[in-house]
């Protein structure tokens, strides 16, 4: 009697476990797709990274998933003082087992590596994006404990808040005027290091109008935590509006308001520019060159 | 660094830099913790200094351990050394995740500095000072025995590595109290931890404490590596070996060639910082590319010789613990080796975002895929090894089992991480950290703890208490769970890692969770100290004198428990595979061996403990520009050296007549020994003597 009520009580218990599995899961998944991070995707890159994900976790099951099964399995069935289950202390090899061993995994870190090089291309950050519209070019610049963006086409600069256009494309050119950092808007997609001394590129899109926080992720010291910028996707009409209006009623980013800019600090709130010095950007960069400009003052590559 | 007008005895050291005088004149909650640590460090010195004192230990001490050369009592005192540092470097995490658990829209109770340190030192302790000795002590210990050999081909290099290690060590320790840690990290990028922006003590702690453990590993892979190759017994050819060894050979020819670059990169920054070189540095032709590759091309191998081991120590619980042989021997070893190798090809898959191209990326992250393979095939071979056996759930299968369950979750994140479009939406969040500590605590801490309570008894003659190790495990287990599944959520949800105070409300939760997983995992170490305290107290209920406690299949337990210090009386003739099983079946245990000879040993040098105490004098006055002390500990360091090259008589010879009366008086023990059935090895009536099944 005893035993069919241990038996039940074994047969409920996976199912129990199952069951809560499941509902951890549905829970951290609506959890995670109300998030700012990329899993909840607002453009096309963080989209394609997000299904990429999935792609991996699917085909890893797999190899993983049977040793979930087996190992409980193998535990009970060849535990000490079991009656079934032949004991062979000497059994040490199987060819048809070492091929699926060997073999199984082999397939799998194929597939998965035709993927990864596929999508390493199409998802490259330097690589700009499938559109029929130009794309907005913004240098963005890290500081200590700030990111400066200027918009070399509208003259016009911002700190820690960011315009874009929604559906357009976003070329990102980066430096860092200080240490190394990396910029990131995590539901647009993925993140670039910033280098003094050398540009990195980074093309992101917003699909719809939207606010993304945007940060550093790479630790560069006590206002770390605090180096965050709000993201403001717009539309191309509302764009334009705020830059007339920044150059028309903003400071200028002269070397005396750059070298303010550069002490370190955290900003109480964004700061607005309504012009930027010639060659800001590349004077940056070449600060840590010896002069030697990567790219031409209008920001295209030289 | 400010030209300074007058010379100070102390060189840059003032009465501000002690802890607690810093946090008397500044007094504030972060100031204070820190205080209570450095505290709780010197009275935890001064209550050993008091203890020896009163018990008269220091002769002991100085005798038998701190001058021994013995790979045995080296091994030991490594574990010793990792065990300490663990204390601490787990109080540390525990502490970072109650700040991240209450810094939600509020700054939590430390300072952004404090916390910076506390990452730091958490990840530079666990990685070098924990990981790093207990897996070189566990090596120290068995790797000879296992291959039949009587001390490892340089004892005193042996010692001399263990007291470079310590002295880092210290080093660390001696940063709670006088001056400041690192804020950059394990891995100390520049240009932060450069001069211009890191412009305090932290990071030449960082710098001295590093290079001095990298050094003592270097010595420590070319040692290992010679004796398995030199020192094996008699037919133990290599695939004869137990996969422990195969594992050591591996860290070992890693150790070799993976410290010397971070030994030059932690130089080179130094350069960068003390003589005004520009390796690293922003302008100049510096370049900070340079340090992430040298780095990584330590770190990423670093992996796996921390990691090796383990698996290791988990064929042989597994295998003992089935009573059935390896499943797939040359398999796992052909697998091991694969892994070695391909370890240096994948270091670039640390700086996938650091704007290479595509072309690079793909070739590093198709090789960290590949790893994969050998890595799923040991896991399969451990599992197939349990089929067919006789499983026995003891405290050292368990953590292997939890291991096999847990270690391919974090494979599987390994290979989300190893997609550079993946990673370049997770690298630098708690997702990345979430997996290395998957990798890490599964892999290498609980492989250590398994060969912890796998080979206690054979180190000291009584076995631990089964009980506590159980509770111990499952607080590691649950609390392992708790803390970083977590941390996995969070890191999807954008959030990232070395971060002080949080602005989104949304992640208080999961924040939470982690942090109560944390105090499990501390209650796991916990109740690791309670069970070794009942042990010690049970320890006659406990005794194994016997040496054979499971049923061992390697040499190392057909001696006594604990072993004489040449290891064994006669060196045994090996005919194939599971060397101690063979002799067992074929009845040929505890025979008495036909005759003896003369034993030669190492003698105790006190070559070792200056050396590793002019190390930490050295490290500190470099830290402090105490100019005098470099010059002084550094003549003392090289003049042990070159006093020892003078030093003719470094044996002794144990008579032969002596080695035969104590190992006849040990097979007399033990030929009077009841045998153990399986079913009862964690009874009193388990004392060392397995029985034979045919």
């Amino acid at each position: 009697m005893q035993n069919v009520v241990s038996m039940r009580r074994n047969q409920e218990l996976p199912k129990i476990l199952v069951r809560s599995a499941g509902v951890l899961l549905l829970l951290t998944s609506s959890v995670v797709a109300a998030s700012d991070g990329f899993i909840n995707p607002a453009g096309p890159v963080a989209e394609a990274l997000r299904d990429h994900l999935i792609f991996i976790v699917v085909v890893m099951a797999i190899v993983i998933a049977p040793l979930f099964i087996a190992l409980p399995w193998v535990l009970w069935r060849y535990r000490l003082g079991t009656k079934s289950g032949s004991y062979q202390p000497n059994w040490e090899f199987s060819w048809p087992l070492e091929v699926l061993i060997w073999g199984l995994p082999a397939v799998i870190v194929g597939v998965l590596s035709w993927n990864l090089w596929h999508q390493s291309y199409e998802l490259d950050p330097y690589k700009p994006l499938a559109a029929t519209e130009a794309p907005l070019e913004v240098q963005a610049i890290a500081l200590d404990w700030k990111w400066v963006f200027i918009y070399p086409e509208q003259d016009v600069a911002s700190v820690n808040e960011l315009m874009i256009v929604a559906g357009r494309p976003v070329r990102f050119r980066l430096t860092s005027g200080t240490v190394m950092q990396s910029f990131m808007i995590p539901r647009l997609g993925g993140q670039i290091y910033t280098m003094a001394g050398m540009v990195t590129q980074l093309n992101l899109l917003a699909s719809e109008p939207g606010q993304f926080r945007g940060l550093n992720t790479q630790y560069n010291g006590m206002g770390f935590a605090n180096q965050k910028f709000m993201t403001h996707a717009v539309s191309q009409a509302d764009f334009d509006t705020w830059a007339v209006n920044m150059s028309e009623s903003k400071p200028p980013l002269n070397q005396t308001a750059w070298a303010q800019l550069a002490k370190p600090s955290v900003l109480a709130s964004p700061q607005s520019f309504g012009s930027v010095a010639e060659g800001l950007f590349t004077g940056v960069i070449a600060d840590f060159t010896g002069g030697y400009h990567h790219i031409k003052a209008d920001g295209t590559d030289l | 660094m400010t030209a300074e007008s007058s010379f100070s005895l102390l060189g840059i050291l003032t009465a501000q830099d002690i802890s607690f005088v810093h946090t008397f004149e500044h007094p504030g909650m972060s100031e204070f913790i820190d205080a209570s640590a450095g505290g709780v460090m010197v009275m935890g010195g001064i209550i050993v200094i008091a203890l020896l004192t009163y018990y008269r230990g220091w002769h002991a001490l100085w005798c038998d351990w701190l001058t021994s050369v013995d790979h045995k009592k080296v091994g030991i005192m490594y574990i010793v050394v990792a065990f300490v540092m663990l204390a601490r470097a787990i109080i540390e995490g525990v502490l970072m995740r109650y700040q991240q658990s209450i810094a939600v829209n509020d700054p939590g109770i430390l300072s952004p500095d404090h916390f910076g340190q506390l990452f730091s030192t958490h990840g530079s302790i666990m990685i070098f000072f924990v990981a790093m000795p207990f897996v070189t002590g566990m090596m120290n210990y068995i790797m000879p025995q296992q291959i039949g050999a009587r001390d490892v081909s340089f004892p005193l290099l042996n010692a001399i590595s263990l007291w470079l290690t310590a002295a880092g060590a210290a080093l660390v320790m001696i940063s709670l109290v006088v001056g400041k840690f690192s804020t950059g990290g394990w891995t100390a990028y520049p240009p932060y931890t450069g001069i211009e922006f890191s412009p305090g003590e932290g990071v030449d702690y960082w710098i001295w404490s590093i290079s001095l453990a990298s050094i003592g590993s270097t010595l420590t892979g070319l040692n290992f590596a010679t004796t398995i190759y030199k020192n094996r017994a008699p037919g133990m050819t290599l695939f004869r070996m137990p996969l422990f060894c195969w594992t050591s050979l591996c860290t070992s020819i890693l150790m070799i060639f993976a410290m010397a670059p971070l030994t030059i990169a932690t130089l080179m920054l130094a350069l960068d910082r003390y003589a005004g070189f520009h390796f690293f540095t922003n302008d100049l032709g510096g370049n900070m590319m340079n340090y992430a590759n040298l780095f990584w091309l330590f770190g990423h191998p670093e992996v796996y010789i921390l990691i090796l081991p383990a698996f290791g120590v988990f064929s042989e619980v597994i295998s003992t613990f089935s009573g059935k042989t390896i499943y797939g021997y040359k398999s796992l070893v052909i697998a091991t080796m694969s892994i070695a190798v391909l370890s240096f090809t994948v270091w670039l898959h640390h700086f996938f975002t650091m704007g290479q191209g595509a072309n690079v990326n793909v070739i590093f992250g198709i090789a960290t895929m590949l790893i994969g393979v050998p890595t799923g095939v040991k896991v399969y071979d451990w599992l197939l090894t349990m089929v067919r056996g006789r499983i026995r759930l003891t405290t050292a299968m368990l953590f292997s089992v939890m291991f096999l369950v847990t270690f391919v979750i974090g494979g599987l994140t390994g290979v989300i991480l190893a997609n550079p479009p993946v990673d370049f939406a997770v690298h630098n969040s708690l997702f990345l950290v979430a997996h290395f500590h998957n990798m890490v605590i599964p892999g290498v801490l609980f492989g250590m703890i398994a060969g912890y309570q796998f080979w206690f008894p054979k180190a000291f003659g009584f076995r631990l208490a089964e009980r506590w190790g159980k509770v111990s495990f499952w607080c590691w287990s649950f609390g392992f769970y708790l803390t970083f599944m977590p941390l996995y959520v969070l890191g999807l949800m954008g959030a990232m890692r070395r971060t002080v105070e949080w602005f989104r409300p949304e992640y208080l939760g999961w924040l939470q969770v982690s942090f109560v997983g944390a105090l499990l995992l501390f209650s796991g170490f916990l109740f690791l100290c309670v069970q070794l305290v009942v042990s010690i107290r049970q320890r006659d209920q406990r005794r194994v004198p016997a040496g054979d406690p499971w049923d061992g299949r390697s040499l190392e337990w057909s001696n006594s428990s604990p072993p004489p210090e040449y290891n064994f009386a006669v060196i045994p003739d090996v005919t194939g595979q599971d060397a101690f099983t063979r002799i067992k079946q074929q009845g040929q245990a505890y025979a008495s061996p036909i005759a003896y000879e003369d034993i030669v040993v190492p003698k105790n040098s006190i070559v070792a403990p200056v050396i590793g105490i002019a190390a930490i004098m050295f490290g500190f006055a470099l830290v402090w520009h105490i100019w005098w002390l470099v010059v002084f500990s550094f003549v003392c360091m090289w003049g042990a050296v070159i006093a020892r090259s003078f030093v003719t008589e470094t044996e002794r010879v144990i008579p032969a007549s002596k080695v035969r009366a104590d190992h006849e008086a040990w097979l007399q023990q033990v030929r009077e020994c009841a045998t153990t059935p399986r079913e009862q090895e964690n009874t009193s009536v388990n004392v060392g003597r397995a029985e034979v099944l045919t």
